[in-house]
Formats: C-alpha cells, structure tokens, sequence
C-alpha cells in the first residue's frame, strides 16, 4: 500500500510543474494587461505604462518570471494581487471555505440521489422508471447553469418564497468567521436561527451545481451495474437463490462502485468550475467568481496563484480517490 | 395586504431586529428600533482606500461612506460646494489656492484607533504629499500607484503644499489650472488621518492605515467579508449631523437579475446596474420606485483624424450625417438612452444648447461625399468595443446598424472587434479607421470632456481620434487658465461650436442611468458621477 502511495505522489511532482507552467503563462497569453485595464478609456502614456510594467516585474523575460514565481511558490509565497494588493494565498484562504463547503454539499447531494438512482436504473432496466431517469439525467446534464440557476430562484424564492434569493446567510446573523464553512460557523455562534438560515442559504447552489454530477453520476452507475449484472458470478449468485437485494446491493454493487468512484473523482474537476457560474447566480463569495474577476483585471499573481492552488486541491482528490480503489479492490491494493 | 409586501414588511421586521442587534454589539449599548439599509452592490471594492483605485464600485465602499474631501459635490448634483474645507480663495494669478478648514470635525474611533485630536491642516498636507511625494514614508506602503492622482496631471501641476496653521492649508501651481478645485472634490482626494497613519507606522503595520480605514464620513466600516457583505454604522459626531439610517449593508451581489430578485423579495432597498430587459417589470411593480437621469458620459463613433480621408472634415461630416441615431437609441439603448449633440452631457455646465446637430440626410451626405471626391464611396473600418460599457450597452449592434446607414451612402464598412484589454492599446496607438468608444465624466468640469478627450496633447492616450485642431485646442487649454466661470462658460460653448463644425466625432448618444428602489426609500438621489450616497437616505416605516 505504502509503494502505491508513494508511486501516485512521484506522479504528482512532474503534474505540479505542469500546472504551475500553464498558470504562468495561460493568463499571459491573453491580451491585454494589467496597466492597460486599470487604465481603461483614459489610456496611458507608453512612458507610464512601462514604469508600472516594471514595477510589477512584468518587463522581464518571462522565463525569469517564471523562475522567480516558482522559487516564491516554494517558500510558500504567491505574491500579492496587483489589485487589492493583499497576498493571494491569504484571499484564497479567505474564500476557498464557501467553494468547499458548496462543492462537498453539491458532491453529496449528487451522490446521494445519483447512486441509488442509477442502481434502481439498472436493476429495472426497460421500465418506466428506467426511461424516466435516463431522460431527467439527461436533461439535467444539458441544463444550462446559469439558465437553471435563474429558474430556480424565480420558482422557489421568487413565487413561493421558500428560500433566499442568495448569498450564504441571513443578514440578520453577524458573527466572524472560525473555520469558514457557514454550516459550522452558524452553529458555534449560538445565535438563534443562524444554521437554519445558512442550511436553507445552501439548498438551490447545492441543486444548482450538484444537478451535472448527479446525472453523470446516476448514468455512470446505472450502465457499470448493467455490465455487473450479466457477469457469471451475479448469474451464479442468483442461481442459489439469493434474494435480489442482496445479489444486486452486494455482489453486484460494490463491484460497480470502481468506475463510479472514478467518476465522482473527475467531476470535482467539474465541480470547480461549474462553481465559478453558480457562484456568480448565488452572489456565493467563493474562489471561481474571484478567479473570474481576477482574469478580467489581468491580475496575473491572482490568476497563477488560484489556478495553482485549485489545480492542487484537484490533484490531491484525485490522489484520494486513487488510494479509494485500493480500499473497495483488493487486486489495486496488493499491485497485481 | 399582497404576497409580496407581506414578505417585505416580514423581512424589514428581521431587519430591524438585525439591526438592533448589530448596533448592540458595535456601539455596545441596548439600541432599539435601529434602521438598517441594504444596498445591492454588484461588487467587491478593491480595497478601502480611494487614493490607490479607479472603480466606482470602491469609490461606493469608501469615498462616499467613511470619507469626505476638502470641497465636495452637491448631492445630486456637478456643481462643487465646501467639504473639510469651509472656504477658499484662489490668487489674483490663479496659482495658489487657500484653503481655511473646518473646525470641530471628529475622526472615527475603531479598534485600531482612538483620535487624540480633531481633523486638522497636518490630514490634508500628509493626504496630498503622500501621493505627490515618491519619498514620502507612505508613498509605497502596499506596494501603492496613485493612478487617478496622475493620471489627473496633479504630480506635474502641484509644485508646493503648505500647513500655513492648524486650520489653514496652500496649494501652490505650477501654472493656473481652472479644474483643479474640481479634480480635490474627486474621490482619490479624501482625506485620511495623519495621526492614524503614524501610529500604524509607529505599530509596524503601516497597511492598517489602507485596509482598516479612518475617515470624517457620515457611516464608518464595521466589517468586510470579500464577495459577501459589507456592513457599516452610521457616525454618532459627523460633522453634518448622524445620518438618518443607523446600519448600511452593502450585499454583495453581482448578477443583475438575482439582485432583482432580492429587490422583489425585500432582501434589498436599493440596487444597481439593472438589466435593461428587467426595466418593464421594475415600472410595473407597485412596491418599485424606478428613479432615471441621463448619465454623466458620451457614447461616439471617433474618426481617426490622422489617416485618409477622415482627415477631411467634409468626409466626416458626411458620415455622421448618414447615421441614424434616433434608430440606435431605440435598438441599442431600448429607449434608456437620448441622442448627442455635443461631446459633454447635458447635465455639465456650459453645455451649448445653440449647437445644431448634423441632422440625419442620406442625400445630403451622399453629396457632402461627392464634393469631397468620394462620390462612390469608399471602404473603410470600424472598431466595435467587446464589452458592454456605461455609455454603449452593444457596441456590436451599433456598428452594424452604422455600417448599415453607411452602405446606403456606398461606404463599406468591415467591423472589428479585439479583447478589451487588446482594444484599448490598439485604438490608444491608432490603428484604427473609426471606432466606436465613450467617456463617463470623473469630476462635471468640462475641461474632463472637451480637453482630456479632445486635446493634442491627449493624442496617443484618451484623444483616440487623434484629433489635433489648433483653433480648438487654444480654446480649451485658455479655458484651463482662466478661473472666472463666467468666461470659461463662454470659451467651452465656443469649443463646442468649432468641435461641430469639425465633426471629429459622431456624437451618438447619453445613456441614461436607472435606479430601481423599494418605494420605502425617501432622501435617494442619483448622484451624476455614477455613485452611490446614502447620507440623507431614510426609510419609511
């Protein structure tokens, strides 16, 4: 188990690099920088648009750059943002505690509803209600975030007045920070209310970016049971007279589970971004609106920094999805 | 009593209580019945102090809130009245402004600071010389540029400042310059506290003086969460007077749609930036007051003066005589927008209503066209900025309703179209043919229009017309000398004349600005520079 770990982080190092590349030069090959953009239609002479060029250091090669941010990154510094001027670790810091806790929530929920529904899915096969999942996954999937967002709001908030239009919390409730995940903050801080407020704050973004993952995941699963349960073994299992839950939930299931797991592994990818627009609907003071703005403004520390930091959260749920493998297949745990 | 007011009058009750609470805890005492205001903001300030930015957003969050100025705009209005400063007189040689302060004023107490002393002449000297000065201990804290403060012509045009005593401050010129009085009522001169500054310098943490701000304005900041809130109380000792509303609550929210949302569901009594789609259901709302005025800023089409054959006035004239204008406010600004005569807005003094526009005539330009030896026409250009601005909400569409109207006087136009950021540097180094661009006023002196936009010696930056007229340009640079009002009226509404007969523009279109708010809201005007103030903003119970 130890040499598969360690083999996966010797994997990660050369990935980490290739990341930290990209970031660097990905928002450089946009046109436009920071000066021009700070300096809007008032333009700048081309005399101060270099000074403040070389201020930031952007009139260097960009291989020198690109030394420097790497050596900074591994003392642990990212620099600070050309526009708010404070470090990009410690606003990412600030704000990745809302993406995380949208996105567990989001993961969940997916999960929650997708496994069972891909499982009913495939053990009923050719029903009714096989057909009705596949069409609502797939609607689910080809929805729009934005449009499905919006819709949301104006159906429950709007008509119904079941939830919040957006934001994290009632504004009623004031209390700083602790871990930053609102769930725990609303609880620690006694008031009255205060979880109900953040829990209800949570339900349409979870739906909201929770609905693709879901619907990959339901499909996902439902055709990896279909495989499972024309194998010999299933056969074998029902031939001995095993009830059918058990056949399906035990010996089918768990061995469906590898590619479902790697599927819920990738959509975190996909969470991440789908997080940026359902961030933006929400007004949710996560990381992807602020990547978002910081591209617009051609903040480039802003920009290699997050797209580094959340390449790395990517990278290391991949990694624990790697050793999950191991847990449920005892064939990738021993390396054979 | 309708669903909707019901939720609005449950959420105001939740609001109240939220407020009595906050103020409990901030002010330490039992208040009750505390008002509180939220105000949907579509986003984060850049930070709390208004000296480093250019972004209305932070000049809401700080400027207008915790700060004041030396001379400040009347509310609602472009025309300046005193602030921190009482009084001033301007020397016989228009180079040295006094300015006599007011007395009595209080800083705001905070965590990190408790004044020792009122607002003096040693604030307004440490403001101005820490952007003017690159030595000054201050200059370079959190890695600052002072891009307003140059971008103005402040570090070229001030030569001396000077405490003459504790309530009485010198600006000395390097040559008269009319708008400078203007340029000190803009938000990048608020005035920050020397005392605080050199405490937090003295502490070892001199960025507290950017991020934690002190001001003399009418609310100060309780707390920031960055995209989420940002929660303010109004000052008890400001020196007009506290505020009628006790709590300010900036939500942060930067769709437009959800902000209506909110605004429908009483999450909010104000909110910014409507989409123009949502305008018909805002007016036809009953708990919606939609308040409108035409915007401080222009929307045209510049021609690049520099190259063939815009270099002809005859030619230009022409093609502005072949745009509709009328059909592009109805298409582009859906109705939210009135048709441009002269480069400044209607709301900037001197303003010259005699100026007639070019009027819409296809023949006629077609003729224009002929004399100036383009009788078929001719191919040519035109740049399409990518992004929605205030003064253009589709530049696309413009452009091509523009080459549309030129296609019927034989003029093909091919669109085009870069990045913004790529735009901007292109169009600022000219490259293109025309272009279509627009201008958002910073401090209603006309000289902000008609000499930063039109001047040669704004070529190569903000003059994107490249347009260098030497009958027009001695004008407007006279006008920047003089301080009498009454002659620098007179010499602007003869700039406006020969901007006219020259046509280095088609002036397009003023868009015009909506205000969507609960109709609870009294005291609310909108301020023509953009911003937002809610100082003498009240709710109705």
């Amino acid at each position: 188990m130890l040499r598969f770990f360690l083999s996966r982080i010797a994997v990660l190092i050369p990935t980490f690099l290739g990341v930290t590349l990209v970031a660097f030069l990905f928002i450089r090959l946009l046109p436009g920088d920071p000066v021009e953009m700070m300096a809007g239609e008032r333009g700048t002479s081309p005399e101060r648009h270099a000074e403040l060029m070389a201020r930031f250091g952007f009139d260097r090669p960009w291989w020198e750059q690109y030394a420097s941010f790497l050596g900074n990154v591994l003392q642990g510094d990212l620099g600070n943002s050309i526009v708010t001027k404070a470090p990009v670790l410690s606003e990412f810091l600030t704000l990745f505690p809302a993406t995380l806790e949208l996105s567990i929530c989001a993961i969940l929920f997916a999960i929650l509803f997708g496994l069972p529904a891909g499982v009913l899915a495939a053990s009923r096969r050719g029903t009714i209600f096989d057909h009705g999942v596949m069409a609502a996954t797939l609607t689910g999937y080809s929805m729009p975030i934005f449009w499905w967002g919006l819709l949301l709001i104006i159906l429950f908030s709007g008509i119904l007045g079941w939830t919040p239009v957006s934001g994290r919390i009632d504004l009623l409730y004031f209390f700083e920070p602790v871990t930053g995940f609102m769930l725990i903050d609303s609880l620690l801080s006694d008031q009255d209310g205060a979880f109900m407020s953040a829990f209800s704050h949570l339900v349409l973004p979870t739906i909201v970016l929770g609905t693709i993952p879901l619907a990959v995941i339901a499909r996902q699963t439902r055709s990896a049971m279909l495989e499972v349960l024309s194998e010999d073994y299933v056969r074998t299992a029902r031939a001995k007279g095993l009830p059918t839950r058990r056949v399906v939930g035990l010996h089918a299931f768990r061995n469906a589970l590898i590619p479902v797991v790697t599927t819920i592994g990738l959509q975190t990818g996909v969470l991440l971004a789908g997080a940026i627009l359902t961030e933006t609907i929400f007004s949710w003071p996560g990381v992807g609106k602020w990547l978002i703005d910081s591209i617009f403004r051609r903040d480039y520390p802003s920009v290699q920094g997050g797209l580094l930091l959340i390449a790395s959260v990517v990278m290391i749920v991949n990694l624990l999805v790697d050793l999950t493998y191991g847990l449920i297949d005892p064939r990738i745990r021993h390396g054979r | 009593m309708s669903e909707s007011v019901h939720a609005e009058v449950h959420i105001m009750k939740k609001l109240l209580l939220a407020s009595a609470a906050m103020l409990a805890v901030a002010a330490g005492s039992g208040a009750v019945e505390a008002k509180t205001f939220v105000f949907c903001s579509e986003g984060s300030p850049e930070g709390f102090n208004p000296q480093f930015y250019t972004a209305g957003t932070t000049f809401d969050a700080t400027s207008e809130t915790i700060f004041n100025r030396l001379v400040e705009f009347n509310y609602g209005e472009t025309t300046l009245g005193p602030g921190l400063a009482e009084s001033w007189d301007i020397s016989e040689d228009g180079k040295e402004y006094t300015f006599h302060l007011r007395q009595g004023v209080k800083w705001h107490t905070t965590k990190d600071f408790t004044p020792t002393r009122e607002f003096n002449a040693d604030d307004v000297v440490f403001t101005f010389m820490r952007q003017l000065d690159k030595n000054h201990p201050f200059h370079a804290v959190g890695g600052a540029s002072y891009e307003y403060f140059d971008s103005m012509g402040l570090p070229e045009l001030i030569t001396k400042i000077e405490k003459i005593d504790d309530h009485t401050v010198k600006f000395t010129l390097k040559e008269p310059e009319a708008p400078f009085l203007a340029n000190l009522g803009m938000d990048f001169a608020s005035i920050l506290s020397a005392e605080y500054a050199d405490q937090m310098m003295q502490a070892g943490t001199p960025e507290k003086l950017d991020n934690n701000p002190v001001g003399t304005g009418p609310f100060q900041l309780v707390a920031y969460q960055k995209d989420a809130v940002i929660r303010y109380q109004a000052n008890p000792d400001f020196w007009k007077g506290k505020a009628k509303i006790d709590n300010l609550i900036f939500a942060i929210t930067p769709d437009a749609s959800v902000r209506f949302q909110k605004l429908q569901a009483g999450e909010c009594h104000l909110m910014t930036y409507p989409n123009p789609a949502d305008l018909e259901g805002m007016k036809s709302d009953p708990n919606i007051n939609l308040m409108q005025q035409e915007g401080l800023n222009i929307g045209y089409l510049g021609y690049n003066t520099e190259k063939k054959p815009f270099d002809d006035a005859k030619v230009r004239t022409a093609l502005t005589m072949a745009i509709d204008k009328a059909a592009i406010i109805d298409a582009v600004y859906q109705g939210a927008g009135t048709v441009a005569k002269n480069p400044i807005p209607p709301t900037i003094w001197s303003y010259n209503e005699a100026v007639e526009d070019v009027p819409y005539d296809t023949e006629g330009a077609k003729k224009l066209l002929a004399e100036a030896g383009f009788a078929d026409g001719f191919e040519t250009d035109i740049w399409a900025m990518p992004v929605q601005r205030p003064y253009n909400p589709n530049a696309r569409r413009m452009a091509e309703m523009i080459q549309s109207d030129w296609a019927k006087i034989g003029v093909r136009a091919n669109i085009v179209s870069f990045e913004w950021g790529e735009y901007l540097k292109r169009t600022a180094a000219g490259e293109h043919q025309t272009l279509l661009m627009g201008w958002t006023g910073d401090n209603g002196d006309p000289d902000n229009f008609l000499h930063t936009l039109l001047g040669c010696d704004a070529v190569g930056s903000a003059n994107r017309a490249r347009w260098c007229y030497k009958p027009y340009d001695d004008i407007v640079v006279q006008a920047k000398r003089v301080t009498d009002q009454e002659e620098r009226t007179r010499l602007y509404e003869e700039a406006q004349v020969i901007f006219k007969e020259q046509n280095p523009w088609a002036t397009i279109a003023h868009s015009v600005v909506f205000k969507p708010m609960l109709k609870s809201v009294k005291g609310f005007k909108i301020d023509p520079f953009g911003g937002h103030q809610f100082y003498q903003v009240d709710i109705e119970e």
